[in-house]
């Protein structure tokens, strides 16, 4: 081989071991991909419904940037859903699907409601505690399906998602009229509105936008350092990624499972806490839009990286504010926002669930998606069934 | 010449680096019992899998009734009447026994509708026909392994088969079973089926067949009648002859402390089968214990119950002064065993990490790099990992590089050194050469030498006898859950080693010598 040819393949091969080694770098071109995807498809369905395609794009940027009032909207749509992704993103990297931040949410929302309506305590005092209290409210709720995943293997996609309408049905019993938390000045299902020392500063107004996107902000941070730079988040990360060698590593797996959903659990509380201290100052039965649901799109979105999580979160606020424009402006209605917002969605996670079942297989990408295309054209009568026992290893 | 129901020849099978199978002739009479027997990785299974369609022979040919096939896959081989019991069963634990068997071939009533009863009585004749008892109605989880196995014969024959291939079949069966196994096989060679019995155990291979084909490397090394064989023979056709070894021994064997002891420890396997079934040891200061063993004979429960990752059912175990019964892994590394896990795949990395995250995986809680579980010294670790790879000679682009993306032999330098620099008191190395090249597996091996000459003890697990002959100062022999003998590697030979491994005790001519 010439000197050239040979200086030619390490560069090229130094090039391709450096976009290999950039994670950062082929993970962000890869979610970029993915949204433009989703608006182009998301085009198709507005021409063929007959919709004015620029018209919607113009709802949506300025429903969503376009003017103060619509950036404290997105803004304060994003808050919630930047503690609602870190929620899903922490359990998922312990191996854990949290399906369940919507009902950990309604939790600490309604227990930061009691905190911050009852006690009388000193200002920043009031808010600090009333926030805490949320989030271990949330994390009781996370730490039950945790519990039961490590000491009886139950399944924590069911345990978490039940537990949410739990806590939904529950909440909303507690503030309904005849409910102990209802507020008996109003017809509607709500507590009682929380006392001044206990509420988050607005910093936009006249928007939403409150300290709560501060404090999300802060947790980011903290959800970061943990998981990137403690011994116990680089436990919990060896669990997420192999349960076999962080148990050859002298960890104790089922504690971090337990903590994994506890913690995942707390955030999402913090959330609800959020909302009710910096957004509504009550708990109002019905105040998500689905914030919790949304942090599961939003941490896979952000592929489980904290700081994407305010990325995430940012776009995911935007679409919910953008689509009421769309719907107001009278170019589409809101049903189209929702089903671009679907787009995106789907388009951001189908590669990374697809990758992450191909991992679980033990394949490549490509690898995998030639069985499953080969297991759906075999024929019935085939041989490859569920095999039982099939993880086991060969002997010779 | 008799009539035979499936001839091979000249199969040749191979795999990136290895020949499984090189030049095989094979031949199966009809109404035979006929064994293969061979070490692991000898091809047995690779051979069977050729068989039944799963690999394409790089060359040879099969013939079956007297037709040769070239173009051959499972489906074909299902319609020639060639059916697999395969060691792991292929049975969804969810669903009853005739669900299962009928899988793929449902009776049907009015081409659409489930027939089910016709399903359970098919099965139920056959049943009675093969003296294979099962109750077609129960859960397939609900069974013990021995009827599940009946349920994969059954269904092989349900799909017509005429030649069955039974792949270990007696490796996860309690001694009776293996008995209505023994009289099942006869029943089925009364009604002119013929079956291949994959195996490692002679006795059986004995008791079982009716001719046996032994392989050995990839190659058939003879075939012989059982009745005119022993266990010795077969012993010897399997495991080869001597060679001779220079390694420097210990120089103090035997006479130094005991640093780990384990007494009457029993432990169950994943399944809750009883694998160890009383294990003795001592593990001494300055030496290398190697455990020698036919896979599947308890060495892989004995590498995680003296790890702490499994925990024994009974027995204890012991560090020195420390008492280690029931401790968890984590008491394990902190009492200083270091583990050099047989999986480095599933245990001794995590893949996806990096080289410098896997470099403190089991150490990540030594001080040096932080006393609160809330702080972490990055530097701390980055210079430790970089400290490993020059030491090791672990060939990487940089520390930040996925463990995934580094070759087999570079994985194993990061594991060795990761558990040799913790000076440890113990070292556990399951087979810590496996899968590495010549360079790789001296490299291994001096560092265990050099360690033991620094007063580790070191148990060496490994299905690689000419490892253990080579490497140990003392050589246990692991069977069925049990030590059953302790020999010295200057006094011993293959011949003897093999006959250990394979049967656990010694025919009458070989019993002297020394006691476990």
């Amino acid at each position: 081989m010439s000197s050239g040819a040979r200086r030619a393949r390490a560069t090229f091969s130094s090039s391709v071991q450096f976009f290999k080694r950039s994670t950062f770098l082929r993970e962000t071109a890869i979610t970029l991909v993915s949204i433009l995807l989703a608006f182009g498809v998301g085009c198709i369905i507005l021409w063929a419904a007959g919709y004015s395609i620029p018209a919607v794009f113009i709802g949506l940027w300025q429903g969503a940037f376009g003017g103060k009032l619509a950036l404290g909207q997105t803004l304060t749509k994003a808050t919630p859903i930047i503690l609602t992704s870190l929620s899903f993103l922490f359990a998922f990297r312990c191996g854990l699907f949290n399906i369940g931040a919507e009902g950990q949410m309604y939790v600490g929302a309604i227990t930061t409601a009691v905190v911050a309506a009852q006690l009388q305590l000193p200002i920043i005092v009031h808010t600090i505690i009333a926030l805490f209290a949320g989030g271990l409210a949330g994390a009781f709720w996370g730490w039950i399906p945790g519990y039961l995943k490590a000491k009886r293997g139950v399944n924590e996609f069911v345990t978490t998602m039940m537990l949410s309408y739990v806590a939904i049905g529950l909440t909303d019993y507690l503030v309904a009229p005849r409910g102990p938390l209802h507020d008996p000045k109003y017809q509607a299902n709500q507590s009682a509105r929380v006392a001044l020392t206990a509420q988050f500063a607005r910093i936009m107004k006249p928007t939403q936008v409150s300290w709560a996107i501060i404090v999300a902000g802060l947790f980011v941070v903290v959800v970061w350092y943990y998981l990137f730079r403690t011994r116990s988040g680089y436990e919990l990360r060896a669990v997420g990624q192999s349960l076999t060698a962080a148990e050859y590593g002298g960890v104790k797996t089922r504690r971090k499972l337990i903590f994994a959903l506890s913690a995942a659990g707390f955030l999402a509380g913090i959330a609800g806490a959020g909302e009710v201290l910096g957004t509504h100052f009550r708990f109002v039965d019905g105040f998500s839009p689905g914030y919790g649901w949304d942090g599961i799109a939003g941490g896979l979105i952000a592929r489980a990286h904290p700081v994407g999580a305010i990325f995430s979160a940012l776009l995911m606020g935007a679409l919910r504010a953008g689509g009421m424009q769309v719907q107001r402006s009278g170019a589409a209605p809101a049903d189209i926002a929702a089903v671009l917002q679907g787009l995106v969605i789907f388009f951001i996670i189908a590669p990374s669930l697809v990758r992450q079942m191909a991992r679980t297989a033990g394949l490549t990408v490509p690898q995998w998606i030639g069985r499953v295309a080969r297991s759906a054209t075999r024929s019935v009568g085939g041989r490859r069934r569920r095999v039982h026992g099939g993880k086991g290893r060969r002997t010779e | 010449m008799p009539d035979l129901a499936i001839e091979m020849r000249g199969i040749v099978k191979r795999f990136p680096g290895v020949v499984a199978n090189d030049g095989i002739d094979f031949n199966l009479e009809k109404g035979e019992i006929h064994g293969l027997l061979g070490e692991n990785g000898a091809g047995k299974t690779v051979l069977m899998s050729v068989l039944y369609g799963l690999y394409y022979p790089d060359d040879g040919e099969i013939v079956i009734n007297g037709t040769p096939y070239r173009n051959y896959n499972p489906a074909r081989a299902i319609r020639l009447g060639i059916g697999m019991v395969h060691q792991h069963f292929m049975l969804v634990p969810t669903l009853s026994v005739a669900e299962n068997i009928m899988l793929g071939q449902e009776p049907t009533k009015s081409a659409v509708l489930l027939d089910k009863e016709a399903a359970i009585r098919r099965i139920e004749a056959f049943s009675e026909q093969y003296r294979l008892p099962v109750d077609a109605r129960a859960r397939i989880d609900q069974l013990p392994v021995g009827e599940q196995q009946r349920v994969e014969i059954i269904k092989a024959l349900y799909r017509g088969a005429d030649t069955l291939i039974l792949d270990e079949p007696t490796a996860v069966l309690t001694e009776q079973e293996v008995q209505h196994l023994k009289e099942a096989l006869l029943k089925l060679k009364e009604e002119g089926k013929s079956t291949i019995l994959i195996t490692h155990k002679l006795r059986e291979a004995v008791g079982m067949c009716d001719r046996i084909t032994v392989l050995r490397k990839g190659k058939v090394i003879g075939t012989v009648d059982a009745a005119d064989t022993s266990e010795r023979e077969l012993a010897e056709m399997m495991v080869g002859r001597d060679v001779v070894f220079t390694v420097q021994r210990s120089s103090t064997v035997g006479k130094q402390d005991v640093v780990l002891q384990v007494r009457g420890a029993k432990a169950c396997d994943d399944r809750g089968i009883e694998v160890l079934k009383g294990i003795d040891l001592d593990l001494r200061k300055d030496e290398i214990l190697g455990i020698a063993g036919v896979q599947g004979n308890g060495q892989a429960e004995l590498e995680e119950v003296v790890t702490g990752l499994r925990k024994t059912s009974e027995g204890r175990l012991a560090l020195g002064d420390l008492d280690l019964t029931g401790a968890g892994a984590d008491v394990f590394i902190r009492a200083g065993v270091s583990h050099i896990p047989a999986d480095r795949h599933l245990r001794g990395l995590v893949m996806p990490f990096s080289v410098r995250e896997n470099a403190i995986l089991g150490r990540q809680r030594e001080a040096r790099f932080g006393r609160s579980p809330f702080w972490a010294n990055q530097r701390a670790i980055s210079r430790f990992a970089r400290e490993i790879v020059d030491a090791f000679q672990v060939k990487t682009p940089s520390i930040y590089t996925e463990a995934a993306s580094l070759s087999g032999g570079n994985q194993q330098r990061l594991v060795v050194g990761r558990e040799v620099t913790k000076a440890p008191c113990v070292i556990v190395a399951a087979q810590p050469t496996r899968g590495l090249d010549v360079g790789g597996i001296e490299y291994v091996n001096e560092q265990l030498l050099k360690m033991r000459d620094q007063g580790a003890a070191i148990l060496l697990i490994s299905m690689d006898l000419d490892q253990i002959m080579r490497m140990s100062d003392r050589i246990a022999v692991i069977y069925d859950g049990r030590i059953v003998a302790t020999r010295d590697p200057e006094e011993t030979n293959r011949t003897e080693l093999g006959e250990l491994m394979l049967t656990g005790s010694l025919s009458a001519a070989q019993a002297e010598g020394g006691s476990p």
